[in-house]
């Protein structure tokens, strides 16, 4: 069952087109990774996914699911264009390629921000402290503190994010998306700078969550062996265009896919 | 958790005492200067809440305070004190009759000047940095112009005179300590939180599901709030109000207040207002002629704060206090040698 696609999305920015027709399936419960060399257009797809730029052409359908008389039904909905705000509403959270935490808020207060966008009550029931707002306040702590057990960061609650080492700024930024109730994560280089120790214990970390958090997983990844070891599908793109897709082993023998990273012999 | 709060209502009660005591003994000079001080407290908390807790670098503070000072004014003062006022152009109706009691009357020169923050910053607010702050500071000279051109209700030029004085320091402080409460509340509730998201990154504010627009304005329109109340206050405590007072050099003194204080400290915002206030006070010395066959020099006591900002802003860029806030645990902490047990001692 799909939980979201692109149609041809296609972004142009002047006279270059960074990603021309995308088609993105994403199934229930799937890893799906996005490789390609540098400026292939990944991130862009990623922006136009989360509301950061609108597509030029095309559109962002995602399944909402909805219970209508008892009965849980699934509805198409056409997210193009929408903000990013109201995308991560929907439930699509991410993260991003250089680590965007709040810097100088502690670890906590990072989660919690996440919880925000689930708060019933408005400003007047925050400020004077109303039983609906202590309610909510206590349900956000503790929903915020279990998340950072799960990622290992329980003890550092109270430090300030950039004091945390860099793996453990990856978890949190994790955690952070995770806290925004997502049924789909979107990953933009989580193993980014990360030693092989730490890329390990990413992917354990990453399949873990998927299962914990019903979660279906969409990222983009450069670390060929985090990508062919966890990924249920692939797509590559290069120069904005898709030139491959499929499962980790048609993606390593195809022809085009390496010619895209290794270069293609010119005397041959 | 409960010593602390018993700390917070025995400093309240003291504070209580020496309202009192200040009330009956001091002399009106004194009186008056403790007044601006709680005043400013109000005004720098409201800009605070927008510059430095949302990073909304705004510079319209004057124009709210306008809409708040005269609002206040028009709606106290007495039937015929307005006919006195009005004697070019008659003051337009209802406004000629209606004589309101002091609260409600600055309650609605606060909710004016939050209606005007809103309706300003709904365009403005999608600026960023100094085009923001142009454009807030042009809104604020734009509501002096109005003001001064709308006679029959502002009286143009020549401002109100006559405004009752109810402004006494049970009022100042009581809403300085109301307002301190509102602040410290609303920072700590998720609403703050989200605030604060908004000034350290938007971009991954906004894909935490937070709305930037809707959490702008709504911070925009509380700074309002309590400035517009900062304003109404002034107005009733000088006893006169005209477009002039509400210059740039008006949101310069509360800028000023809590840049030293500290972006993001309420604490800090708080003592800059006392230290600040009563310093320009003690400073006038420098106005007057100080050598003999040196003439005077108007304004040279404004070039003292001048230079401290820009010590302040070169060498300590995060003020008197920076974010941080004061709290029980860590004045006990001071005091204490041995390090306090996680959230204070029970």
């Amino acid at each position: 069952m799909n939980v979201m696609k692109t149609d041809n999305i296609t972004m142009q920015f002047g006279g270059l087109t960074a990603v021309k027709n995308f088609n993105l399936e994403l199934n229930k419960g799937e890893i799906v990774a996005l490789i390609g060399p540098n400026g292939a257009g990944k991130t862009t797809a990623f922006n136009m996914i989360t509301g950061v730029y609108t597509p030029t052409k095309g559109r962002v359908l995602f399944n909402e699911k909805s219970i209508i008389e008892g009965k849980e039904a699934v509805k198409e909905k056409d997210i193009t264009g929408l903000r990013p705000d109201q995308i991560t509403g929907l439930g699509i959270a991410r993260t991003f390629q250089n680590i965007r935490l709040f810097k100088d808020l502690s670890v906590l207060d990072n989660v919690l921000i996440a919880n925000h966008l689930r708060v019933n009550s408005n400003v007047f029931e925050a400020i004077f402290k109303l039983p609906r707002y202590k309610r909510e306040e206590k349900q956000m702590i503790e929903k915020s503190l279990n998340l950072l057990e799960k990622v290992g960061l329980a003890e550092h609650r109270d430090e300030k994010s950039n004091s945390l080492p860099y793996g453990q700024q990856r978890r949190l930024e994790i955690a952070r998306a995770l806290a925004t109730d997502p049924s789909i994560l979107l990953l933009d280089e989580p193993a980014a700078g990360m030693n092989p120790k730490e890329t390990d214990d990413l992917t354990a970390f990453i399949k873990r969550i998927r299962d914990e958090f019903d979660l279906t997983v969409f990222m983009i990844e450069h670390h060929m062996q985090v990508v062919m070891g966890i990924s249920n599908r692939i797509y590559v793109l290069d120069y904005g265009i898709t030139i491959a897709q499929g499962n980790p082993y048609e993606i390593q023998n195809n022809q085009r896919v390496i010619e895209a990273y290794l270069g293609v012999d010119e005397d041959a | 958790m409960k010593r602390n709060t018993i700390f917070t209502i025995a400093a309240i009660i003291v504070l209580g005492i020496f309202v009192f005591v200040a009330n009956t003994t001091f002399d009106s000079y004194i009186l008056r200067i403790l007044n601006l001080c709680a005043i400013y407290t109000v005004l720098g908390l409201s800009m605070n809440l927008i510059n430095g807790f949302t990073g909304l670098f705004s510079l319209g503070h004057a124009g709210f305070m306008a809409v708040g000072a005269y609002a206040t004014a028009l709606l106290t003062m007495p039937i015929a004190t307005k006919q006195m006022n009005f004697f070019l152009v008659p003051l337009i109706s209802p406004l000629d009759k209606i004589v309101w009691p002091f609260l409600p009357a600055l309650l609605l020169g606060g909710l004016l000047s939050a209606f005007v923050a809103f309706l300003i910053g709904a365009p403005v607010l999608r600026l960023k940095g100094d085009y923001l702050a142009i454009a807030t500071l042009g809104f604020a000279e734009i509501i002096r112009v109005i003001f001064t051109n709308t006679q029959s209700i502002t009286n143009g030029a020549l401002g109100l005179k006559g405004i009752p004085g109810t402004t006494n320091l049970w009022w100042t402080f009581g809403i300085a300590l109301f307002t301190i409460f509102i602040m410290v509340s609303l920072i700590n509730s998720s609403y703050g939180r989200a605030f604060k998201a908004i000034r350290e990154d938007e971009i991954a504010a906004e894909s935490m599901g937070i709305s930037l627009f809707k959490h702008k304005v709504l911070s925009f329109a509380i700074g309002a709030f309590f400035a517009g109340v900062g304003g109404g206050l002034l107005g009733n405590l000088i006893g006169a109000v005209d477009p002039l007072m509400f210059r740039f050099f008006l949101t310069f003194n509360v800028l000023l207040i809590i840049v030293l204080g500290g972006m993001g400290s309420i604490t800090g915002t708080v003592i800059s207002a006392f230290v600040v206030t009563i310093a320009q006070e003690f400073l006038r010395f420098l106005d007057e002629p100080m050598f003999p066959g040196v003439p005077a020099l108007p304004g040279l006591r404004m070039v003292v704060f001048s230079a401290l900002l820009m010590i302040v802003v070169l060498f300590f860029r995060h003020g008197l206090m920076g974010t941080r806030e004061f709290s029980w645990d860590k004045l006990f902490g001071i005091f204490s040698k041995k390090p306090l047990a996680k959230g204070g001692t029970k």
